[in-house]
């Protein structure tokens, strides 16, 4: 029992925001620590405000404390004032909830949302009292671990990062728990940590890559091999077969301090198969999995009473696909226990008609913004990255968005797509400028935010083997828009960095020679790199010549088909052929429909591991096609060979 | 109606606007009808009064209610243990009542805040001399920035009342009365004024006074006792881990039985000795806010 409470407490009287450090949330626990129960820290690499509301995390905390032989505590990024504190004084990072030293753990656990966050996970590492590297490490030291869509791709942070999990984190991390629980019991000798990880290699989903050989010819990697004869060949996600078997976080931590998306999240299915090319979630989370609508339901009432929150999110990566999304919203709005004060928040909303008549539903008591994501300016662009939203649906919604009252709505879009030409990026402004023009004919005030960001190809996707946009020709794009766009008061432009788009590009797609790279930025002083006024491309670029690599090599040249991917020993369920064939589909501007209510055609992620769709309703919600012309009715006829399981209403 | 609540621990980090939040949601967990603003965000009819600045602790913090409902229907003698679980840890009400309609506001009623302030970097002989001095004299004048510009203000006419309670580690306790208008004393402009060598360790609000001299009250009276803010068991300041969260939370004070009863007009505060405590010597927190890459 060492809380380091009285030596942090004067510290938070000098910094920004203390209250990131406190815990005290409700929902939070106080897990007794034993000698018998393995310890989790469940870290996430940057500030609280971002990482509080992370579900995985959460759910994660709360399955790892029901169990008897675990505790599991939580921790984030201590800001920039913070840490030069906590490191004036000798002190390490820190849990929140009983603010104990990372050391005293026995799993240091990252989340890994987004690659900007690298250098940070370096530097919670390094602030823990732990080597960096995992070679260094000793049978004292606590394991570092990481989860989370990033780990697609963890050669960049193979060296400082003792395993990985692939996929849903719900059951795995049982069997990771029995695992270190043997090692703790058995004394921690020393050559104990190499075997305990040799152990978890032969986990399923769990990735350690220091049981693989790396072999370069030249500056082509060509293989990545495991040492021993149990170590897989080849990692396979973990998927959760159901979600209502995990009905979490049942008790979602309510903060005392603003962090975004401050708002009840039920999840009301996990993975997407709307196929859009570039989208690395629908890729790696497939298949279908919808939570039963009573538990939703029951999840929202419960979930509402117990935080006094007054806004529900029901998430998922398109949840007007939910079946029976109305009712859902319509009961949710309805529920006399609610008062009528409670709004729903639906992100990720499909364009369409449809999704404007539940927003309008679901706003009546609150009318916020409303966002939609065509990601392309051109019905041509969008059949090639397959975000099959014809120009009829976008601007029917359009028009009954304003017609039903909003006055402001925001477009997202991506740039620097393959086969993008200079007529698809002015394609956006042409796009919002007929949104305007709709929006006048029912309101003055008419105006549209678009926001564009530079395309970054993600493994596991049929986009990784395209040579990203270089930053210069991302920059000039942006402006053309910006230029474009000037005249038009209406319109508000709003763009991500190039160069930070390129350091994603490094991280999403380098091998482990990225390590060092990283390593190099992160002793620069690199931290907190995904904040503008810390971000530095100078550092990167410095780093990237000490060690011998180009952005050109990793981030710009096209790949080729027979070529080794950093990633090629792990698996998302996805064949890579199919990968490969979506590709050229995709360069031949060929639509790919919803498998989830159309045959299958076989990627791999739900026959690889006998797993199916599990869906309430076998018919596509109204607008669901998309635009893609697909005749749903028939392909949802019984015996059309769609791999899917019904939900008992 | 009006409620009286604690910040003390922990919780004492949390902003102004955090506590307004906790308070939203508090509110609509304990279920009570409070009333709703007009407007496309309807939100509770909360009134707050003086700000407490982040990482000051207090023992009287107020709150007003507007209700949409009649307050008999409320219970106001079981709010306190009622709404106290639904709060943090060291937010916990211990006073509540009905406000006359047409009542001022609490900030405009609240003429000045009395405090217990530690003064780091002095004992308690010197803070004697310095407190001595600074009532003696005429003026206690101090430069501050306003709105860019450097200005002067002079505290002495906003000091009622300022003596030493006893010492504790680096330095000394301070209690002292502070006047609201024209603009709140903050207790580090108080130490500024009296030696530019003090440093403000951790700060109590212990009451919050309205009217003058003998004829001034608190806007709601509770028994609480500034000894227990850092001493004693169940002072959330010394409360390293949270309740069990099967059992309710613990008032922080001396005891519901206590809660209602009335403080004499002149509080005394008791002497109390060395308390075990933590050496500190907070700075001014570094400007800047934070901005999102994306």
């Amino acid at each position: 029992m060492s809380t380091l409470w009285p030596r942090l407490e004067p510290l938070l009287a000098r910094v920004q925001k203390p209250a990131r450090y406190i815990g005290c949330e409700d929902g939070a626990q106080v897990p007794q620590h034993a000698p018998h129960k393995v310890a989790w820290l469940l870290a996430y690499p940057d500030t609280y405000e971002i990482g509080l509301p992370n579900q995985g995390l959460q759910i994660l905390y709360e399955i790892l404390n029901e169990r008897p032989d675990a505790v599991a505590e939580r921790t984030y990024a201590p800001w920039v004032d913070l840490e030069a504190l906590l490191r004036a004084h000798g002190l390490p990072l820190f849990s929140v909830d009983t603010h104990r030293g990372a050391a005293d753990f026995d799993i240091v656990a990252f989340n890994l949302s987004a690659e900007l966050v690298y250098t940070n996970v370096l530097n919670c590492i390094d602030l823990a009292g732990v080597p960096v590297r995992s070679a260094d490490r000793r049978p004292e030291h606590p394991l570092i671990g990481a989860g989370g869509h990033c780990t697609y791709n963890p050669e960049p942070l193979a060296d400082f990062v003792d395993f990985f999990v692939l996929g849903d984190g719900e059951e795995v991390v049982a069997e990771i728990t029995e695992r270190v629980g043997d090692w703790k019991r058995g004394g921690r000798s020393p050559g104990s940590r190499e075997r305990l990880l040799r152990t978890l290699a032969s986990v399923e989903g769990v990735y350690v890559p220091s049981m693989y050989d790396v072999a370069y010819d030249g500056d082509r990697l060509v293989a990545v091999t495991p040492r021993f004869p149990e170590v897989p060949e080849r990692v396979e996600k973990r998927t959760i077969a159901d979600l209502g078997d995990w009905p979490y976080p049942k008790r979602q931590l309510v903060p005392l301090t603003e962090v975004v998306h401050d708002r009840l999240n039920v999840e009301v299915f996990r993975g997407c198969t709307r196929g859009c090319r570039f989208c690395q979630a629908g890729m790696i989370t497939r298949p279908v999995r919808e939570r039963p609508r009573d538990q939703v339901r029951r999840m929202v009432g419960e979930g509402l009473r117990r935080t006094g929150y007054d806004e529900v999110a029901l998430t998922s990566l398109s949840t007007a696909d939910f079946s029976g999304i109305e009712s859902v919203v319509a009961d949710t709005v309805a529920d006399p226990a609610n008062c009528g004060q409670v709004s729903v928040s639906l992100p990720s909303l499909r364009v369409d008609a449809f999704t404007v008549g539940i927003a309008a539903e679901l706003q009546r008591a609150r009318r916020t913004g409303l966002t939609f994501a065509p990601e392309a300016g051109t019905w041509r662009l969008r059949r090639v990255i397959n975000k099959l939203i014809a120009e009829d649906d976008l601007y029917g919604a359009v028009e009954s968005a304003y017609s039903q009252g909003w006055r402001r709505m925001k477009l997202y879009f991506m740039t620097g797509l393959p086969t993008e030409t200079d007529e698809d990026t002015l394609g956006i402004a042409e796009l919002a400028r007929r949104c305007t023009e709709i929006g006048r004919r029912h309101t003055r005030g008419a105006s549209v935010t678009v926001s564009v960001g530079g395309f970054v190809p993600k493994p596991f996707t049929p986009f990784q083997w395209f040579g990203q946009n270089t930053a210069a020709e991302l920059q000039r794009k942006m402006w053309l828009l910006r230029d474009s766009l000037r005249r038009d008061r209406s319109v508000a432009f709003k763009w991500h960095d190039p160069k930070a788009t390129l350091v994603e590009g490094l991280a999403s797609r380098g091998d482990r020679r990225m390590g060092a790279v990283i390593e190099t930025v992160w002793r620069a002083g690199g931290t907190f790199q995904e904040w503008s006024e810390h971000f530095d491309l100078g550092l990167w670029t410095d780093a990237l010549a000490a060690h011998g690599l180009s952005a050109e090599d990793i981030v710009y040249r096209h790949r080729h088909q027979d070529e080794v991917l950093p990633w090629d020993h792990l698996s998302a369920g996805l064949h890579k052929d199919f990968l490969w064939q979506d590709w050229r589909d995709a360069l031949d501007e060929v639509g790919l429909p919803d498998c989830r209510w159309t045959p299958c055609y076989d990627c791999g992620a739900c026959t690889g591991y006998s797993i199916e769709h599990v869906v309430a309703s076998a018919t596509p919600p109204a607008g669901g096609s998309q635009g893609t012309g697909q005749d749903l009715t028939a392909a949802a006829a019984p015996g059309a060979g769609v791999p899917v399981r019904l939900l008992a209403r | 109606m009006r409620l009286r609540f604690t910040k003390l621990g922990k919780v004492r980090f949390t902003s102004h606007r955090d506590v307004a939040r906790m308070w939203e949601r508090g509110l609509r967990r304990a279920g009570l009808p409070v009333a709703l603003t007009e407007g496309f965000r309807p939100r509770p009819k909360l009134s707050f009064g003086l700000a407490l600045s982040t990482g000051h602790e207090s023992l009287a913090e107020y709150l007003d209610v507007e209700l949409a409902g009649p307050l008999d229907a409320v219970g106001l003698a079981d709010l306190p243990t009622r709404l106290s679980p639904e709060l943090p840890v060291g937010i916990d009400v211990v006073a509540a009542a009905e406000v006359v309609p047409g009542q001022a506001s609490l900030q405009e009623e609240v003429d000045s805040c009395r405090w217990r302030i530690e003064a780091l970097g002095a004992d308690v002989e010197r803070a004697r001399t310095l407190v001595d001095a600074a009532l003696a004299a005429d003026e206690l004048v101090i430069c501050r920035q306003r709105k860019g510009r450097e200005v002067t203000d002079d505290l002495r006419p906003a000091v009622l009342s300022l003596a030493v309670v006893g010492p504790v580690p680096g330095g000394c306790e301070l209690e002292a009365e502070l006047a609201v208008h024209p603009r709140s004393v903050r207790p580090a402009e108080l130490l500024g004024a009296l030696s530019p060598t003090l440093s403000e360790g951790r700060v109590l609000r212990v009451a919050q006074l309205i009217g003058h001299d003998r004829g001034r009250k608190e806007p709601l009276a509770a028994a609480v006792d500034p000894g227990a803010w850092r001493a004693g068991p169940g002072s959330p300041s010394c409360t390293i881990e949270r309740d069990p969260p099967d059992e309710p939370a613990s008032t922080s004070l001396a005891g519901a039985e206590r809660l209602l009863e009335r403080l004499p007009p002149h509080y005394e505060p008791a002497d109390h000795g060395p308390a075990a405590r933590r050496d500190h010597r907070p700075e001014p927190v570094t400007a800047g806010g934070l901005r999102r890459g994306r």
